[in-house]
């Protein structure tokens, strides 16, 4: 099983003293550890979390708690070739609020974050190219969101 | 007799056209030529040349490429060395569907896909069939959601279907053979053998037992 | 429900160039090359490409949606279909990821037939990508000779779970069942025999002049752009970027195994190939060791792990246990509940990283399954690699870097 190393817990502390303000709080849970931010920080967080070490963006996502204020949790899981460390970092954003997008820190986040607003409806401010990539491009609705029905819309014409 | 075509709401882009669109044929005619060739089928009655048509359209059935997800990397197989659809008279796989027979739908139909399906079903020439391989093609399969298209019939006439996930390349080619022997019948592309005997008993039925591999 | 943009001009294409005199061609979803639906909108001048847009989405699935409403165990199922040249390593991404949610350990017997059973995969995997990378460039002999070791190696998952290729053999909290007898010595004649043809299959297009011309030199990859575009797998490591998660990270028994990790640092499609190959020879000589290390199927030789809250009790059980039944009863009705909170698994698939992120909310369905897959930021390259060359060597460089839309699209 994975373990925190203290180098993590390091560079967790430096973020946390970097960005008081804006650091909600970070969390060790199953061997990996978890930093959440405030949206003004998100893109300087992860261009210092790039710059200490942890240059492989693994994945940009986001998860919808319905029943949460605010919404979505966007993530980052980023990497380092040198510590084969992995790190979460996490911002919380509701429901139409846009986000910074990531990709002046790595240039590989752009179709993450187009897969984000395709299926979750999450803007990303400053994307060069925010349009839908994996469904159809004049498709309604966003269907990663817990309230969109597996099944799609009533009346879909494949069904 | 009348076709019995799905109601999908009335739009016209989603009837589907048969491609042979009228009728029962007389027993023993392929599906129309149209009008510029209808002498050559009444040549083709008087000298019986028919049956030879059939023949040998059976034997050189020409699938388009169209695998789309894991069922193509079995139809792949199935082109193989051990499995070889080849020799069934399926030598190439024509990547141009203008110059293929048969259209085996290989994997799941987004529906970004769909209208993409439909194009290429449209530029293959007449007389041409549809093999649904795979569950994902003839039902929607294990993706019962927003993202996939409940069964390729609902887009394209289908001539076979064939059950798996994936289809073993054995049961691709009991498909193949199935197609076989309807074509050598002279059932029209796009209606399946027991509409086509329950409409026109003159038709000889197919034994599908006949070619299964399986016993029962 | 026309299938190209009303006006590619406006539909994404980051800077404007004066447009007369270029042709725009639509590699459509529906072609001999792309492996799989791809879309590539390419603009060409002449022969040479300037820009291209790859448009995806024609496989896509809803996999990660449909996770949501599956139990855990039927959710595995899902994931087969993925990556569909290697289920075996989404299946064992997953069932790795849930375990860690868990909080579970499996026998290490079932660690090392894990391990075992995804070289085998990678092997398959890679005997396709060369026999459609063949086939592609012109040497149609390539196909049917790697299809053919392909078979035998399917052969051996058809003995040992009923099916060629959707396995979902591996699961969470051991196997679907034991390894049938006479395995371990099938899997050896079969080792045997791939052994005795790697050297063929490298002589087959090593020196050829025209595989030589048409992939030396052709869609360079350097690392800083790999480490910006986030590329992962043999791409990445024919360009230099030492990363290789059964190394780095061990997963599932593999820090008991030796074995060296190809790296090239010239990043062409040429050696792309030979990591690729190299990589090959690598799974055979980890097969082997494996199969030194796996007890051979008997009685009370585990196959998963005995807690009866994740997998269900023998059968035979059942009759005369009251416990059993109750923990029987309660597994193929509700399925097991992992403790809130998310974890993040990766493994190393054929391609590169494949990462499970879920989370769980104590239920007994995933509340969020999130799939990283490498295809999805690998094909976000092709714009960069083929950027000035000719559309021939667009061919050569999507067969080399080995994406599959399944693992993209999801």
């Amino acid at each position: 099983m994975t373990t925190v190393s203290e180098e993590m817990r390091e560079l967790g502390r430096a973020l946390s003293t970097q960005f008081a303000e804006n650091f909600l709080g970070s969390r060790e849970d199953r061997g990996e550890l978890t930093l959440w931010v405030l949206p003004p920080a998100w893109r300087d967080a992860a261009r210092f979390l790039r710059a200490g070490g942890y240059d492989h963006l693994s994945d940009l996502t986001a998860v919808d708690y319905l029943d949460r204020e605010p919404r979505f949790d966007v993530m980052a899981i980023v990497a380092s070739h040198q510590t084969h460390d992995f790190i979460r970092l996490k911002t919380v954003v509701a429901d139409g609020q846009p986000v910074d997008s990531l990709v002046p820190v790595w240039i590989g986040a752009d179709w993450f974050e187009r897969e984000v607003f395709d299926l979750f409806g999450i803007e990303f401010l400053e994307h060069p190219n925010l349009k839908r990539i994996l469904l159809p491009k004049d498709y309604q609705g966003h269907p990663l969101r817990k309230d969109y029905p597996v099944t799609g819309p009533a009346g879909s014409r494949f069904r | 007799m009348e076709l019995v075509t799905p109601d999908n709401g009335g739009e016209k882009e989603q009837r589907m056209l048969y491609s042979s669109d009228s009728f029962f044929p007389p027993q023993g005619r392929t599906s129309g030529f149209g009008f510029v060739t209808t002498n050559l089928s009444k040549v083709i009655d008087y000298f019986g040349v028919d049956k030879y048509i059939r023949l040998a359209r059976k034997h050189s059935v020409w699938p388009a490429l169209f695998g789309l997800a894991c069922c193509a990397i079995e139809m792949m197989a199935t082109s193989g060395s051990r499995f070889d659809i080849s020799r069934f008279g399926a030598e190439v796989f024509r990547a141009s569907p203008r110059q293929s027979d048969l259209m085996i739908v290989a994997g799941r139909v987004s529906i970004k896909m769909a209208p993409v399906l439909r194009q290429i079903y449209d530029q293959m020439p007449d007389p041409k069939w549809v093999i649904s391989m795979g569950a994902c093609a003839s039902c929607g399969g294990v993706f019962n959601n927003y993202a996939i298209v409940q069964g390729v019939d609902k887009i394209v006439p289908v001539d076979v279907y064939v059950a798996g996930c994936p289809p073993t390349p054995e049961a691709l080619l009991t498909a193949f053979n199935m197609l076989q022997e309807k074509i050598e019948h002279g059932i029209p592309p796009g209606v399946s053998p027991a509409v086509a005997h329950s409409a026109d008993p003159s038709l000889v039925r197919l034994n599908m037992a006949s070619v299964a591999p399986y016993p029962g | 429900m026309s299938t190209s943009d009303t006006n590619t001009l406006s539909s994404g294409v980051y800077t404007e160039e004066d447009p007369s005199g270029y042709t725009i061609l639509n590699m459509g979803p529906q072609h001999p090359s792309t492996h799989g639906v791809l879309r590539l909108i390419l603009t060409l001048d002449g022969e040479r490409v300037v820009r291209s847009e790859p448009d995806i989405g024609y496989l896509h699935t809803g996999i990660e949606k449909t996770a949501e409403v599956k139990t855990y165990q039927q959710a595995l199922t899902l994931t087969d279909r993925m990556d569909y040249l290697a289920p075996l390593s989404n299946n064992l991404g997953f069932s790795l990821a849930v375990e860690k949610l868990l909080g579970i350990e499996v026998p290490e017997r079932v660690s090392h037939i894990r391990v075992l059973l995804a070289e085998l995969q990678r092997v398959a995997s890679h005997m396709v990508w060369l026999g459609t990378s063949g086939l592609d460039a012109g040497a149609m002999s390539m196909f049917l000779y790697c299809f053919q070791e392909r078979e035998i190696i399917l052969d051996l998952f058809e003995a040992v779970s009923g099916v060629r290729m959707m396995t979902s053999y591996i699961q969470p909290g051991g196997l679907m069942a034991d390894l049938n007898p006479g395995f371990l010595e099938m899997t050896e004649k079969v080792i045997n025999e791939l052994e005795s043809k790697i050297d063929m299959y490298y002589g087959l297009l090593d020196r050829n002049p025209i595989w030589n011309e048409r992939t030396k030199k052709i869609g360079i990859l350097t690392p800083e752009m790999a480490r910006e575009y986030a590329i992962v797998g043999p791409v990445a490591r024919a360009s230099g970027v030492d990363w290789d998660l059964r190394r780095d990270r061990p997963y599932a028994a593999y820090a008991d195994y030796e074995f060296k990790v190809p790296i090239r640092t010239e990043g062409d499609s040429y050696s792309r190939y030979i990591v690729r190959m190299e990589e090959i020879e690598e799974s055979l000589k980890i097969c082997r060791q494996a199969l030194g290390k796996i007890t051979p199927p008997g009685v009370g030789v585990p196959y998963r792990t005995d807690d009866r809250k994740i997998v269900p009790p023998p059968k035979y059980e059942i009759q005369y246990s009251m416990e059993s039944l109750i923990h029987h009863f309660k597994l193929f009705t509700e399925g097991f509940t992992p403790p809130p909170g998310d974890v993040y698994v990766a493994v190393e698939g054929p391609r590169g990283e494949v990462g499970f992120h879920m989370v769980s909310d104590g239920s007994n369905k995933p509340y969020r399954m999130r799939v990283r897959t490498p295809s999805f930021t690998n094909v976000q390259l092709i714009p960069e690699l083929i950027k000035g060359l000719l559309l021939a060597d667009v061919v050569v460089i999507l067969a080399s870097i080995d994406f599959v839309l399944g693992d993209c699209d999801r």
